[in-house]
């Protein structure tokens, strides 16, 4: 069982704290299923690959995937990079990574090659083609609207205030809001993706066409109305 | 912000996105801090050819750094030449100059404020704290 990343330095009142989803998340990449598939795209002595991931709240999962990266990959050498609408989740995302990234190479472990978290909406900063493995734990909770991002968010430390309270509840609700049947911001990422993900190898299989997806986690039979998945999408 | 980053990063606007001129964006105003950083020889030979040599190099004249060589190097050249007589076995060469350079630049060498500016459209994305804000007014989208 490979350590969780600590997320103690992180302020829940404006960050999403860790739950069951990210969790389901984390156990389903370290499955052999799924390193065998990141292992054989992505061979050693190959170029770097990078992973982006969207949405990197607390960053419990970009430091996962950063210091585990020789297990999961089978390599160390690999990029990892962020993106949060919600500033704070950008610096507590770095602070996240470097913890874990210390941790391990100080157990004389080998981990991956953390690049920064950027304040952004899903993958618009990213250059096409630049990504190779794309990793989003989306807000999907049905919410009747979808909250907006701000573009000037002034970090407002200090005493707390009513302002500070109703931006903090403003980030909280970004972090689960999914808006109509939950999807609203899935489907802007989907339509991202053939753009944003990067044609490797040269299609000698062209034929195939479309895209796959499969679910390769799930939490099973639970009370209550959730019921997660985790899907795995690619491009043959 | 790692220098490194700026090798992904393109403006967020739709309509620049076909643009080259949006890629690499220029960084603008930029102060600049060195973050120590432990160097892995194996990442930075196949970090190479992921890097868009051109545009690294057009940032690092911008930002007043030494430029990069004119070429990619070849990978070979980040290991030090044992020939230097010192009785090194070639099995345990270090990492060469240029390596130790180019890790500097890459993975050390951070915008801790500033602006990217698009080449395209202008706009200018603010780093504050070594954070980029990509964050766009709706009428920008």
């Amino acid at each position: 069982m490979l350590p969780t990343p600590s997320t103690s330095h992180v302020n829940y009142d404006r960050i999403y704290e860790p739950a069951e989803d990210s969790y389901l998340l984390l156990d389903t990449l370290a499955l052999s299923t799924e390193t065998k598939f990141l292992q054989d795209r992505f061979a050693p002595a190959t170029a770097s690959p990078l992973v982006l991931e969207v949405g990197t709240g607390s960053g419990v999962l970009l430091a996962f995937v950063t210091a585990h990266a020789e297990i999961l990959f089978g390599r160390a050498d690999i990029t990892t990079i962020g993106t949060d609408v919600n500033p704070f989740a950008c610096g507590a995302t770095a602070e996240t990574v470097r913890v874990a990234v210390t941790e391990q190479a100080k157990a004389g472990k080998n981990p991956g090659h953390f690049c920064d978290c950027i304040n952004g909406d899903l993958s618009t900063a990213l250059r096409h083609g630049s990504v190779d493995v794309l990793i989003f734990n989306p807000p999907y909770v049905p919410t009747e609207t979808l909250p907006e991002a701000r573009s000037n968010q002034e970090p407002l430390d200090g005493p707390a205030s009513q302002a500070a309270f109703e931006r903090d509840s403003h980030l909280l609700a970004l972090s689960y809001a999914g808006g109509a049947d939950g999807m609203e911001t899935t489907n802007r990422l989907l339509d991202q993706l053939p753009d944003v993900l990067k044609d490797v190898l040269k299609r000698i299989c062209e034929g195939l066409g479309g895209w796959n997806a499969e679910v390769v986690g799930t939490s099973g039979q639970k009370a209550g109305w959730e019921r997660l998945c985790i899907l795995r999408i690619w491009r043959p | 912000m790692k220098l490194l980053t700026l090798n992904f990063l393109t403006c967020a606007r739709k309509t620049c996105k076909s643009s080259p001129a949006a890629f690499p964006l220029h960084p603008r105003d930029a102060e600049l801090e060195q973050v120590e950083t432990e160097m892995n020889p194996v990442f930075l030979r196949n970090i190479l050819p992921r890097l868009e040599w051109e545009a690294m190099r057009s940032i690092t004249t911008e930002l007043g750094l030494p430029s990069l060589p004119a070429e990619t190097p070849d990978p070979g050249a980040l290991l030090e030449n044992d020939g230097n007589g010192d009785g090194e076995d070639a099995g345990s060469a270090g990492p060469s100059q240029i390596a130790r350079d180019l890790h500097a630049l890459l993975m050390e060498t951070c915008i801790a404020s500033g602006k990217l500016v698009c080449g395209n459209c202008g706009h200018e994305y603010a780093v504050k704290e070594g954070i980029a804000n990509f964050l766009l007014p709706s009428h920008m989208v």
